[in-house]
């Protein structure tokens, strides 16, 4: 059974065991439960409501799950259930390892500060002190994701949108994390950006080895970002796998529907 | 390399009463590295479900798929990831690619996937494109403007980019003039003698009969004969 992939990376970055969060009595999502390796990109999809956002805020910490354990991979000690963590330690981890790219980037952004500012402040936070290194960093950073330099001390605020979708993108990349959460990063955003913005990922992705977990309902972002993909629907995943086989061969019967109700372009 | 033992597969349809549509049962076939076996049968007769059960587009109801040691009908999905990456390639018929990525990047992408230094993974996509003939200028466009035909080569370029040990062409001749169709039957006969183990559906039966070293006839799976 592919001994040779099993050896490379025995430790997955992130695994979710039994992960559920109530609203009072509903159901937010309930009982989830997976592994993410090193490298892997996980799409969660299914309709508004369904719970995906419920479990990304939960996995990344955002509002606390009833039960359950999301265990990552640091790099000091090994693997740890970070909803045990103290405050401060998730803060720096959230700060560090991990990223969260909002699909309103302005929740992920600060709108009265300088574009440069935006990614120099997280550098800043892990201890970047030399304004010149963090402003050239934050300068490479913008040309990265297709943002002239001339821009960079222009707030945010006279940017289009899929101009600081990409300069929050900047923003949680620069620290150089192992692990991102998005939650719908294409939403709200024209085809044409769109387009730009998922080639912009999958080779960010690719060239960084991130591992990442997007939140979409949009199945063909899937099909180009995601390695694996599940489905769920009123909280719990109802299928998952290998990202084309659920979507080529859907197993179950809301998968099917969801499938099949994609508009042919 | 390739191995299928006893496979099985229906489509299961939730949304029309459960209906179960069995589609083959009993399949087993072998192809050794270095061994191309074409696959024939009736448009219909599942060439191309085959060949996505191998790749593990598509889920086996039972049996055993080999590709390598990997068992693709029971293996994770980061196995299959890995699967593809390093040993199994496939040309489909129709090319997949995130739209506004260049055509030569498109296909020095396996490449790179597998640790290629980028400028040694573009000669070898600049040379692949360039012996299937499509027009230096279109290299740095995005293939979603391209022409059928240019488009299907260039996803052959791509499925030629990296030595896959195992490969599934799925009429990688079709409507292709001579010399290209040419280009590609050498491309597979380099693949044969580099020992790269293959499946193809070729309708083009000169093509079939000179890259194929046996067939296997799909219609014989299918679950009325086996009824």
């Amino acid at each position: 059974m592919g001994a040779q992939v099993k050896e490379q990376d025995m430790t997955p970055l992130l695994q979710v065991n039994g992960l559920t969060k109530m609203y009072g009595p509903r159901i937010g999502c309930k009982d989830v439960s997976f592994d993410l390796y090193p490298g892997e990109v996980m799409g969660i999809v299914g309709e508004s409501g369904s719970g995906k956002s419920t479990l990304l805020n939960a996995m990344a910490g955002h509002h606390a799950p009833d039960r359950g354990e999301v265990v990552f991979d640091t790099r000091a000690d090994g693997p740890v259930d970070t909803l045990k963590m103290s405050e401060p330690e998730r803060r720096m981890l959230g700060r560090t390892d991990w990223a969260f790219v909002h699909q309103h980037a302005r929740d992920g952004l600060r709108m009265s500060v300088s574009a440069g500012g935006n990614i120099g402040e997280r550098l800043m936070a892990v201890g970047g002190r030399h304004y010149g290194e963090i402003r050239e960093q934050a300068a490479d950073w913008l040309g990265r994701v297709e943002i002239s330099d001339t821009r960079i001390d222009d707030r945010p605020s006279a940017f289009s949108g899929g101009m600081q979708q990409r300069l929050q993108i900047a923003r949680n990349l620069v620290t150089g994390p192992r692990l991102v959460f998005m939650d719908e990063p294409t939403g709200g955003l024209d085809v044409s950006v769109q387009a730009r913005l998922l080639d912009l990922l999958r080779s960010l992705v690719r060239e960084m080895g991130l591992s990442a977990i997007i939140v979409t309902h949009d199945l063909a972002v899937v099909r180009l970002l995601a390695d694996r993909l599940m489905v769920m629907k009123d909280g719990h995943v109802v299928e998952s796998g290998l990202t084309d086989q659920v979507l080529d061969d859907p197993q179950h019967a809301y998968t099917q529907l969801l499938v099949s109700s994609v508009l042919q372009v | 390399m390739i191995e299928l033992e006893n496979v099985s597969k229906s489509f299961t349809l939730h949304n029309q009463g459960s209906a179960v549509i069995p589609v083959m049962e009993r399949v087993s076939l072998k192809v050794s590295a270095g061994e191309c076996v074409g696959l024939v049968g009736a448009s219909g007769a599942g060439k191309s479900t085959l060949m996505r059960l191998i790749y593990g587009n598509y889920l086996a109801a039972s049996g055993r798929v080999l590709v390598g040691d990997v068992d693709v009908a029971q293996a994770e999905p980061r196995q299959i990831i890995a699967l593809r990456r390093e040993t199994l390639g496939y040309v489909s018929q129709f090319l997949r690619v995130v739209p506004r990525v260049p055509a030569l990047d498109v296909v020095a992408e396996p490449l790179l996937a597998v640790g290629t230094p980028q400028d040694q993974a573009r000669d070898k996509a600049a040379s692949l494109l360039a012996e299937l003939n499509i027009p230096e200028r279109l290299w740095s466009l995005s293939p979603t403007t391209f022409s059928g035909g240019e488009q299907q080569r260039v996803n052959i370029a791509r499925g030629f980019a990296y030595d896959y040990p195992a490969l599934l062409l799925d009429e990688p001749t079709a409507s292709l003039d001579a010399q290209n169709r040419a280009t590609v039957l050498r491309l597979i006969e380099g693949a044969k003698a580099r020992g790269a183990a293959i499946i193809g559906i070729f309708h083009d039966e000169a093509a079939r009969d000179q890259v194929c070293d046996s067939f296997v006839d799909v219609s014989a799976f299918s679950p009325e004969v086996a009824a």
